[in-house]
């Protein structure tokens, strides 16, 4: 495993934007205040962080079922290894995937790739997956709608350095 | 700044809350432009919604009024920064479990408790629940995950965990 070697200062200030922000006019002064440090401190350390490739994204996450994106299927499919990475980019330039993986498979479970498919109903996730699978020739695959959410939150990796959310 | 405003309810709405009314009913074409700048690359500056403004053509103020009525609409869940799990020292995953409707709630909330599990959703299936779960170690992950086998009496959890990413976005163009 990499060792991401990781001051506390910037765990501080990962566990401040892993959350909610507060949607004010200065932000980061809100959190450079809470951290004891200067404005300027946050935004560089953010900015190092950015440059390092540590944010993957950083803005605003939306409910896409509120958003017009009501439906989404995870559909897995099985594919040739040989295969698996040029299929892989294939699938991924559809606009209606968002999240394209390939996967160890286990012994009951053979699908090795995965793609999140969102659209405005299950038949147009159908027809998205049906399209995917004319183009790429893979006509072994399944499709997963999700019935209910169990759970949904962002991950808080340093929870000890988070906010207090009572704090506001 | 239009009149558009939310449900009834004041507080952020559960999911379904809203439900009944219309995307576009909830969004004018200027939510739909500052929702496509705002999902990604949020400035890092002394105030990025002045800089966002400015992009846009709008004010600072009426973008924070804006951003906050989205917030309460329930569109936007939140705002902040997304990470890669391995350049903090963290591993994830995707399992599988197939769940007896009986032991559904239990196992449910015996998955849930773990604050590595983000994701949890029962899919149409033999495997019925899937969750995502990231932890310092895929060791780790094993092991919790046999304990939610002893706990539950759920024997039938698969680990699939990814070897390749080709695309991870979460951007919506609206």
């Amino acid at each position: 495993m990499v060792d991401p070697k990781l001051t506390e200062l910037e765990k501080q200030i990962i566990a401040s934007i892993q959350g909610d922000m507060p949607i004010v006019a200065r932000p980061y002064l809100a959190i450079a205040e809470r951290l004891g440090v200067t404005e300027a401190v946050v935004l560089n350390t953010l900015r190092d962080l950015d440059r390092r490739g540590v944010i993957r994204r950083f803005g605003a996450t939306l409910r896409h079922q509120k958003s017009g994106f009501r439906a989404n299927a995870m559909v897995a499919w099985k594919v040739a290894e040989s295969r698996i990475d040029a299929v892989g980019a294939r699938m991924a330039a559809f606009p209606a995937v968002s999240h394209c993986y390939r996967r160890t498979p286990s012994d009951d479970w053979p699908y090795n790739l995965y793609t999140m498919v969102h659209a405005a109903d299950e038949a147009a996730c159908r027809e998205i997956a049906r399209r995917m699978s004319e183009e790429t020739g893979e006509a072994d695959y399944a499709l997963l709608f999700s019935r209910r959410e169990l759970k949904k939150i962002s991950m808080q990796y340093f929870p000890d350095l988070a906010p207090d959310p009572e704090e506001g | 700044m239009d009149k558009l405003s939310c449900s009834a309810s004041a507080a952020p709405p559960p999911d379904d809350t809203c439900e009944a009314l219309a995307p576009e009913a909830l969004m004018d074409d200027t939510d739909r432009r500052l929702l496509n700048r705002i999902q990604s690359d949020f400035p890092i500056s002394p105030r990025p919604y002045a800089q966002i403004g400015q992009e846009l053509g709008i004010p600072e103020k009426e973008i924070i009024q804006r951003m906050v009525r989205l917030k309460e609409c329930g569109i936007i869940r939140r705002i902040g920064g997304n990470f890669y799990p391995r350049k903090l020292g963290f591993v994830s995953t995707l399992c599988a479990a197939k769940v007896p409707q009986d032991k559904l709630a239990r196992f449910a909330a015996t998955v849930n408790r773990y604050p590595g599990v983000t994701h949890n959703y029962t899919r149409e299936n033999a495997y019925n629940v899937w969750f995502t779960f990231i932890a310092p170690s895929m060791a780790k992950i094993e092991a919790n995950l046999r304990d939610i086998a002893a706990v539950t009496g759920v024997r039938d959890i698969i680990n699939l965990p990814a070897t390749n990413v080709y695309k991870i976005r979460a951007h919506f163009d609206l």
